[in-house]
């Protein structure tokens, strides 16, 4: 018996007027697969290390997000204490396991009370660590894993994120090769959240309102400066 | 949404949708919000232009390799632990998320914003099998719970205005208190998330359309706004992606080019807020995320696409742009078109997918102004592909024989070139001789000018004309409010 997938494949093919079996078609997508090369990359982001991280600040900001710039990691139990009651919330946080946020100094923060875990979509405000920011869109680029559960991207209403100024990238394409470094090539992890701003949706009458399905609010906690 | 096609009934739609008070008022703000931004995003961006060659380049490279990406893609999924299942047309599809649902033991299933679920009308048949269906979209549940289909690729429910969508809340929505105050956007927005957060938690299968699919990593990546779709394919059990063949690209850069003109073409943003990339089920040790992972790739004729004129439609990266800067559909608006697909995309893809017998009408509702050519990203030539489609309807035994032999009688001139120019007056008359329907003639490729757009009598004829006037003499003096009741 035929399979779909057989009528689809000799379909394809037929339209393509190709066997598959091409030596040079094959050679081509083999090679194109293995060297990935870059298209057009807007030259806003090709920036000396400074002015990139402002770039990041501002396209942040642009979309609709809240930035605070901190000297060292070590500020940033405080910054979220303050986060928190600045907006009248419960001095908690539910963040995941990675070791870059179990190693914050959280007793600067006495009040603070911090869970671990994925989000059950009973938390006001998660925390996770972001794996890039990107400068030309003012993106965080987020990572599932043991350490940073997907959920705590999306439920909570308010969502803080760290991001190392250090990993602070022009473009999108940067980003893929650190991802390519760290997961080897043609592997991601199951989930990579490209987020630019807070939740939004136009869909009643065209108005543009924040807060739609994911969260409220998103604030990025971005530590240290320029390498 | 039962997919009722409407389609040959253009004319009589837009006859209804002209004379409809909320719907004109409600259009007028299609142009006024999709326009201005797009354009100001565009020129933020200098590499704009460059960018969307290499969106087409990229596309058109994909499509004349799709059988190797699609191999490659299956393969990394697999190898991911996810399964892919291939899906000759509509009805397996609708059969195979079935089934994988009956599988998962599912009571509901939310769903992502996806037009492949509205192509194979694939809420009808899960209610039927006993699965209740959850739009989580904000424009998509407006219209689940009126039973209506979309009206635009991108904003499903644009064709509503705020005092309708208070009316439906109140309706479905009546374990609420009935004194709460939903005069405003707000409150509305805010009421629809708290009755869709619950409807997420306890889903047990989340379905999400796919922007695109990445041959390289195996990877299906949906572009949102409100979060929806990544809620949906984080928090059930099982996650179903349903896309259509054309949406391969082969690399994570390839799809990084797309990714920068589809959010600015669509609604003027540099990004959309939520691009997620998801491959295959959970990994060992994650804390969240589903534990079963299906991609289905549905056909349903675009194969066939691929062999003509007809291949560079399915460059199609699903923005919109083209009936936001439609005239046709800025007066009728989505239904009108009586499928899924609207605008000048749904003009040529609908007869592609359901046939030229019931989707002939679309091709010719089109001033032929070259505005969605224009705007599109991908740079698919649409007025041209909808000439193909008015060619082929001449080729075709449903249009009137008159009119066939005139076409026949044309190309017998046109093919002998030291024949064609004398020829021409005669032809001319000759036709309108044989036609005897005056005006269908002015659109035949007489008179030299068939490689150039042109004015052709639009549907609506008069009616649509004054209004499209109306509209531009308003445009033109600033006004903020166009169409309207008249
Ligand atoms: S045809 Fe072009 S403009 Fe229209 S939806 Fe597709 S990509 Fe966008």
């Amino acid at each position: 018996m035929t399979s779909s997938r057989d009528i689809v494949f000799a379909s394809v093919r037929r339209a393509l007027g190709a066997t598959g079996q091409e030596a040079p078609r094959r050679q081509e997508v083999a090679d194109r697969i293995a060297g990935h090369p870059r298209g057009i990359i807007p030259a806003r982001a090709d920036l000396p290390p400074a002015q990139k991280i402002d770039l990041f600040k501002d396209m942040v900001r642009a979309a609709d997000a809240t930035l605070d710039h901190l000297a060292s990691v070590a500020d940033v139990p405080l910054a979220i204490a303050t986060y928190l009651r600045e907006r009248n919330l419960p001095p908690t946080i539910l963040r995941g396991a990675d070791p870059r946020l179990a190693a914050l100094p959280w007793a600067s923060a006495p009040n603070l009370d911090v869970w671990i875990g994925p989000s059950d979509g009973r938390q006001l405000a998660g925390l996770s660590h972001a794996f890039a920011g990107i400068a030309e869109s003012g993106t965080v680029v987020m990572l599932s894993g043991p350490d940073n559960p997907s959920t705590l991207n999306l439920l909570p209403d308010h969502h803080l994120v760290v991001v190392e100024a250090a990993d602070v990238a022009g473009d999108y394409e940067t980003v893929w090769t650190r991802i390519r470094a760290a997961y080897g090539p043609g592997v991601l992890p199951r989930t990579v959240n490209w987020i630019t701003g807070p939740s939004r949706s136009a869909d009643i009458e065209q108005t543009l309102l924040l807060g739609a399905h994911g969260p409220r609010s998103l604030h990025v906690l971005l530590v240290g400066a320029a390498l | 949404m039962s997919v009722q096609i409407t389609s040959p009934q253009f004319k009589a739609n837009a006859r209804a949708a002209l004379a409809d008070a909320p719907l004109q008022q409600a259009l007028s703000k299609v142009g006024l919000s999709f326009i201005g931004r797009r354009s100001a995003a565009a020129a933020k961006l200098p590499e704009f232009e460059a960018l969307r060659d290499s969106a087409r380049d990229i596309k058109n490279h994909t499509l004349a390799h799709l059988d190797l990406y699609l191999e490659r893609y299956e393969q990394q999924v697999i190898a991911a632990g996810g399964h892919v299942h291939f899906a000759v047309d509509a009805a397996e599809a609708r059969d195979i998320v079935t089934r994988i649902c009956r599988e998962a033991g599912a009571r509901t299933v939310t769903k992502g914003k996806t037009m492949i679920a509205e192509e194979i009308g694939l809420n009808d048949h899960l209610e039927a099998a006993g699965i209740q269906p959850v739009e989580t979209d904000l424009g998509e549940y407006l219209i689940q719970i009126r039973g209506e289909a979309p009206s635009h690729i991108i904003a499903p429910a644009i064709h509503l205005n705020k005092e309708q969508v208070e009316e439906d809340f109140r309706r479905v929505h009546a374990h609420l208190a009935p004194e709460r105050n939903l005069s405003e956007p707000t409150s509305l927005l805010a009421e629809a998330r708290g009755e869709l957060r619950a409807k997420f938690l306890a889903a047990d299968v989340g379905i999400t359309g796919a922007n695109f699919l990445v041959a390289e990593t195996g990877t299906s990546i949906i572009v949102t706004n409100e979060g929806n779709g990544d809620l949906t394919q984080t928090l059930p059990k099982t996650h179903i992606v349903l896309a259509s063949l054309e949406k391969l690209v082969p690399t994570l850069e390839d799809v990084s080019q797309l990714l920068r003109v589809l959010a600015r073409s669509a609604t003027g943003q540099d990004m959309s807020v939520y691009t997620t990339f998801s491959t295959g089920p959970r990994r060992a040790g994650d804390v969240d995320g589903p534990q079963a992972y299906h991609v289905v790739i549905l056909d349903n004729g675009r194969s066939g696409m691929l062999a003509g004129a007809f291949r560079e439609m399915l460059r199609c990266i699903r923005c919109g742009a083209c009936m936001n800067h439609c005239p046709v559909y800025q007066a009728v608006g989505g239904h009108a078109y009586g499928w899924v697909y609207p605008g000048p995309m749904g003009a040529v893809l609908t007869p592609a997918l359901i046939g030229i017998e019931k989707g002939a009408n679309l091709p010719n509702a089109s001033t032929f102004c070259g505005r969605c050519e224009a705007v599109c990203p991908v740079r698919i030539p649409l007025p041209k592909l909808m000439r193909h489609w008015r060619e082929k309807e001449f080729e075709r035994h449903l249009t009137p024989a008159p009119q066939r032999y005139g076409l026949a009688f044309w190309a017998f001139f046109a093919r002998r070139g030291w024949l064609y120019r004398p020829a021409t007056r005669l032809a001319m008359w000759g036709l309108s001789r044989l036609g005897k329907a005056k005006g269908r003639f002015a659109a035949l490729p007489l008179a030299g000018g068939w490689t150039k757009y042109r004015d052709f009598p639009t549907p609506q004829g008069d009616t649509f004309q004054a209004q499209w006037q109306a509209r531009r003499r308003a445009q033109a003096q600033g006004q903020t409010q166009r169409g309207g009741n008249r």
